[in-house]
Parts: structure tokens; C-alpha cells; sequence
């Protein structure tokens, strides 16, 4: 009883959370314009997708700053995390709650108080405006997953890097590093996909002249859902969870 | 107490963590090719004073010195003296050779060169075919191994041990112990081993410094401090101890007559306890004999009645409640020539010890 109560529950759970993707899913492939009856399989969608070039463009932009934000926050993030985890200096609490305050800071909070700074600093809004602000938002996401990757090293080892002759830079480099690269790279995968779907930071700081894909599919369905976004959704999901995947498996600890 | 081929001196070293002393304004010396052993419980301020030895803490105050030269400030890395982590701290993201190659290649030691120390290092504990593994696809014993070529193989003026055994099974630490030992002979590098095991102190060391709470109790040969404890420190922590009150009565030519838990013993050794003064007298369970009475007013001095026996395998293991109501251990083999060697519970036994090897500690 108990048991099948729980399967249940559970159940209800997940169906919630992942029936409507899977609907979209199917959809993306339903030859009905209107999408509310199925009327046979068709991949008309994504051939109208690759075809919309406006759109391309604006899926190339995303690809373009997530890549980019993605590794400049990894370099960023990667190096801070080393800063807090080996060495202690004045003030180290306080900078690592912010970064954490950082993490947890709505979204239309930052992206108001972003859009104030380049407003005042007379920065067009645009590509650059748009790259900094990823890779400001990306950062502690990255910091906190190679930290919390950190946490499971024996300290010892560093001590033992350091008695075999290693210099402070030669243990950072061949100690430290290779045995957090696996949360690097996940780390950096997480940054990307964070960058790809932004809608609202983005949405206050980005220009007329440089489109990215989530917004251009959210002015999209201020007209009613195309078939044509549920084609593009579909992409999106799979790459997200390829991604997703990749870093779990990367971050999973060896045994 | 210093001298020339002192390889490790310490001069009034004091380290405290937080407020908190570890390490009191101590001061020690080793000799070159010695094997010594820093022996204490856990807290005692040992791994904190191999560490300082090691560079990885820097003490408050005080110097250390290395084959004479000051490296009261030189960093760990810059030091001739390698440690084996408790831990064991391979580095699990390269194989056996990698980590054994490692201090070469950080000293930039030449290929060939590496190769030929890392077989040697990887030969010496027996691990010659393992290579290729990773650390953690090895049994404790062997990474135990691996932590030891690793440490040898840039051929340090010191080896520290941080308690290194203290996680394999206790069949595989008497082996250790055993092939430690070796090694040490083999390559003539001076070893400072961190224990709390006692046992394993007294059987691999040319030396034993007793430490409890930052401060040197008793430092000497394992056979000094075993025998010859200096306080009731050492005495208690270093294998099992009996401990009797006694008064001295009466002393004739440094000779003692005594009162032991209420009866008048005679004591032969020389001691240079006074008349009246109170003292401890200390047995190990091992020199401890005891014997059946036999006649009812027998006049041994001290007299007590069997608790409990415990069959040992090669020793008899008797709990004694004195007359005055101490309860004592003796720890007797058995004699192959007396088969009634045994005691029942409740029976009364004289109980006797060597003449002379008793120990005495001023009462305080």
C-alpha cells in the first residue's frame, strides 16, 4: 500500500515536470499548423527553422556568447575557487558570501542594475554589454562548482606536493589543477547552458543590433506558438541534456 | 647534548595553534643514520613537531637546523628532508610511477636518471611490477609502499614517518614494521616515526622520545625508557605498569627497607630515597612472580588473592587483589616443567618480584 503510494506520488511528480516537454517534443513533429491535433509526422518545422535566417543568426549569437562567457567565467571562476580553497587572506568570508549572494540575486535585479551601469558609463547596449553581463553572471556558478569539487581533496596532498619540491606555482599546476579539471570542465558546461537560455538579464542589456536566440523565441510567441519555436525547442532540450549528462559524468567522483 | 653529526637539531621550539600551545620551548637533537621515534598520545604536539622538522608548519619560536644549516625559514620545498603522510597523499590522478617520479621531475632530474631512481625506489619496497596502477587500485599496504618509494626516491638527509602504519591490519604492521626497519639499514637515511602505538616504538627504534602535551618526558634508548622510566607519565604510557604506595623505613648503605601496601619489603637495588619518604614502586606484570602458599601463617611480605586468570597462549596472565586492596596484573610464562602451573580464583598467592627490578617514583 505504502509502496504503491510512493510510486504514485512520485510518479505525479515527475509527469508534471516532464510531460509537457515530452508533448513539445511530439508537437515539434505534428503536421497540424495549430498544434492542438495530431495529424501525422512531418519535419517541415525544422526545415522552416533552418531556412529562417534571422533566426539562425540569432541562435549563432547565443552560441557565440555562451562560448565565450562560458570560458571567461570558467577562467574567472576556476581561479577564484583556487584563491578560496588554498589560500587565507583578509576578508576571504565576506567575498565568498557574495559570491553566493551573487548566485542567488534575482535575475531582474541584476539585469536593472547592469543596464544602470552601462547606462552610466555610456556603454551602447549591444554584443560587449552583453558578454560582460554572462560572464558576471556565470562566474559564481562556476566558482561554486569547482569549490564544492574541492571540498573532497585531502589537504595532505598539497603538503606532500610541497615536501617532494614542488614550488607553490608547480603544485597548482600539477597537482591541483589536473584533479579539479573534470569540475572545471563542468563548470564551463554549466556557464554555457546558463548563457543559452537567459532571457531576462539579457532582455535589459542587450541592443536592437544583436539578437540572441531566447529572446528572439520569446518575442516569437507573443504571437501565439509557432510550430516552428516547438522545432527549436526540441534542439535546445536535447543539447542541454547532452550537456547536462556530460558534466555528470565528468563531476562524478572516481572510485 | 649537541655535536656535529647531529642531522636534525631543534633549538626551543614553541608552536601554538589559535591560542592553544603544541609544541613548549623543546629542544632536540638527531644523530645522522639514527632511528628515531617521537612517542606520545594523540594531541601530544609529535605530528606538529615532524611537520616543523618538515617545513610545512613554522614554529612561534625557536630554530631548526638541518645538516647544520639553519632552515628555521626555508620553505618545505627547499628542504632535504621527506615525510610519509598518514594519509599516504598519493596523488590519485597519476599513476605509481608518476608519483614516485614526481619529486624528480619537480627538481628537474634527468629522464634517464628518473627512470632508473623510481625503479630503484619502486624495487626497494617491492613494488617493482606495479608501475603502471593507479594508487587507488591498490591494497592500503601497497599505496603504503608506494608513499615510502616516493618519499625515498629523492634520497632525503631525513625520512619523517607521520604514524604510517597506523591504517593497515595488524599483520600487515608487523610486516611493515619489520621491512621499515630494513630499509632504514639498507639506505642509512636517518627516520623520524610519529607513533602512539608503544609497542611499535620500543621494537623499531635506536631511540624513543616520550612527548606529552608539547614537552619531552623521557628520552633514551626503548630499553632505557621501558626500564628505567623517568615519570609516572612514561611509566603508564609505555606498556603495562603495576604501581604499589610505599614509605621507606629504614635505608643501610642506599639499601631500603620499605613499606609496601602495608608490608615490609626489602629492597636490594640503590635508590636514593630517604627514610620516610613516600614513594611509588613500579612492576611490570612480567617481572612479577606469584606463589601458592602453602602453609597458612607463611611470612611473604606481600600477599594478595587471584581475581581472575586469562590464558595467554605463552603467558599466564593473573589479576592479584592485594591484601591492602591494590589490584596488580602479573604476566607469567609458563614453566614446562611445572604442570600444575595455575591458579584458581579466590586462592590466596604470594606475590613476588626480580630483586632490583622494581622501579621507584617519588609520590606526588
Amino acid at each position: 500500500m505504502m509502496r504503491t503510494l510512493k510510486i504514485g506520488y512520485s510518479s505525479l511528480v515527475y509527469a508534471f515536470l516532464y510531460v509537457p516537454i515530452f508533448v513539445l517534443i511530439v508537437y515539434s513533429f505534428n503536421a497540424s499548423k495549430f498544434g492542438t491535433t495530431w495529424q501525422g509526422f512531418t519535419l517541415k518545422w525544422y526545415q522552416n527553422l533552418l531556412e529562417n535566417t534571422s533566426l539562425m543568426t540569432a541562435a549563432g549569437n547565443s552560441v557565440l556568447v555562451a562560448t565565450l562567457s562560458a570560458t571567461c567565467a570558467t577562467i574567472i571562476g576556476s581561479l577564484a575557487a583556487v584563491a578560496f580553497y588554498r589560500y587565507t587572506f583578509k576578508g576571504k568570508k565576506v567575498i565568498m558570501s557574495l559570491v553566493y549572494i551573487l548566485m542567488m540575486a534575482p535575475d531582474i535585479v541584476m539585469g536593472i542594475s547592469l543596464l544602470i551601469l552601462f547606462v552610466t558609463i555610456h556603454m551602447e547596449p549591444g554584443f560587449i554589454t552583453l558578454l560582460l553581463s554572462h560572464i558576471t553572471f556565470n562566474i559564481p556558478f562556476v566558482a561554486v562548482t569547482v569549490m564544492s569539487r574541492m571540498k573532497g581533496f585531502d589537504k595532505n596532498l598539497f603538503d606532500a606536493a610541497g615536501d617532494l619540491g614542488a614550488t607553490e606555482f608547480q603544485t597548482v599546476r600539477h597537482v591541483l589543477f589536473p584533479m579539479m579539471l573534470p569540475a572545471v570542465v563542468a563548470g564551463w558546461l554549466l556557464a554555457f547552458t546558463l548563457s543559452m537560455d537567459d532571457v531576462i538579464i539579457s532582455f535589459f542589456v542587450t541592443g536592437p543590433d544583436f539578437e540572441i536566440l531566447p529572446l528572439r523565441i520569446y518575442s516569437m510567441v507573443r504571437l501565439g506558438v509557432k510550430p516552428e519555436v516547438n522545432a527549436l525547442c526540441t534542439i535546445m532540450f536535447t543539447l542541454s541534456l547532452v550537456i547536462v549528462m556530460i558534466s555528470q559524468i565528468l563531476n562524478r567522483e572516481k572510485k | 647534548m649537541s655535536s656535529a653529526n647531529d642531522i636534525v637539531r631543534l633549538e626551543s621550539i614553541s608552536k601554538s595553534f589559535g591560542g592553544h600551545g603544541v609544541v613548549h620551548n623543546l629542544d632536540l637533537c638527531i644523530k645522522d643514520g639514527e632511528f628515531v621515534t617521537l612517542l606520545g598520545p594523540s594531541g601530544c604536539g609529535k605530528t606538529t613537531l615532524l611537520r616543523i622538522i618538515a617545513g610545512l608548519e613554522t614554529q612561534d619560536y625557536g630554530r631548526v637546523f638541518i645538516g647544520g644549516k639553519d632552515v628555521s625559514i626555508i620553505p618545505p620545498n627547499k628542504r632535504e628532508v621527506n615525510t610519509v603522510f598518514q594519509s599516504y597523499a598519493l596523488f590519485p590522478h597519476m599513476t605509481v610511477y608518476d608519483n614516485v617520479a614526481f619529486g624528480l621531475k619537480m627538481s628537474k632530474v634527468p629522464k634517464d636518471e628518473i627512470k632508473e631512481r623510481v625503479k630503484e625506489a619502486l624495487d626497494t619496497v617491492m613494488l617493482g611490477n606495479f608501475a603502471d596502477r593507479m594508487p587507488q587500485n591498490l591494497s592500503g599496504g601497497q599505496q603504503q609502499r608506494v608513499a615510502i618509494a616516493r618519499a625515498i626516491v629523492k634520497r632525503p638527509k631525513v625520512l619523517l614517518l607521520d604514524e604510517p602504519l597506523s591504517a593497515l591490519d595488524f599483520k600487515l604492521r608487523k610486516q611493515m614494521q619489520t621491512e621499515l626497519k630494513h630499509i632504514q639499514r639498507k639506505l642509512g637515511i636517518t627516520f623520524v616515526f610519529v607513533t602512539h602505538d608503544q609497542e611499535e616504538a620500543l621494537s623499531m627504534s635506536d631511540r624513543v622520545v616520550v612527548m606529552n602535551e608539547g614537552v619531552i618526558q623521557q628520552d633514551g634508548s626503548p630499553k632505557e625508557v621501558y626500564e628505567n622510566p623517568k615519570n609516572m607519565f612514561v611509566a603508564k604510557f609505555v606498556g603495562e605498569i603495576n604501581v604499589l604506595q610505599a614509605v621507606i623505613e629504614k635505608t643501610i648503605n642506599g639499601k631500603l627497607r620499605a613499606n609496601v601496601e602495608g608490608r615490609q619489603c626489602r629492597l636490594t637495588k640503590k635508590h636514593t630515597y630517604v627514610e620516610g619518604d613516600s614513594v611509588k614502586l613500579l612492576l611490570r606484570p612480567e617481572d612479577i612472580r606469584l606463589e601458592h602458599i602453602k602453609d597458612a601463617d607463611s611470612d611473604y611480605p606481600l600477599q594478595g588473592i587471584i581475581e581472575e586468570t586469562t590464558y595467554k597462549g605463552a603467558t599466564l596472565d593473573s589479576i592479584v587483589r592485594l591484601d591492602s586492596g591494590t589490584v596488580i596484573m602479573a604476566s607469567e610464562f609458563f614453566d614446562e616443567d611445572d604442570p600444575e602451573f595455575e591458579y584458581k580464583t579466590g586462592e590466596k598467592v604470594a606475590v613476588k618480584w626480580v630483586d632490583g627490578w622494581e622501579v621507584l617514583l617519588p609520590d606526588d
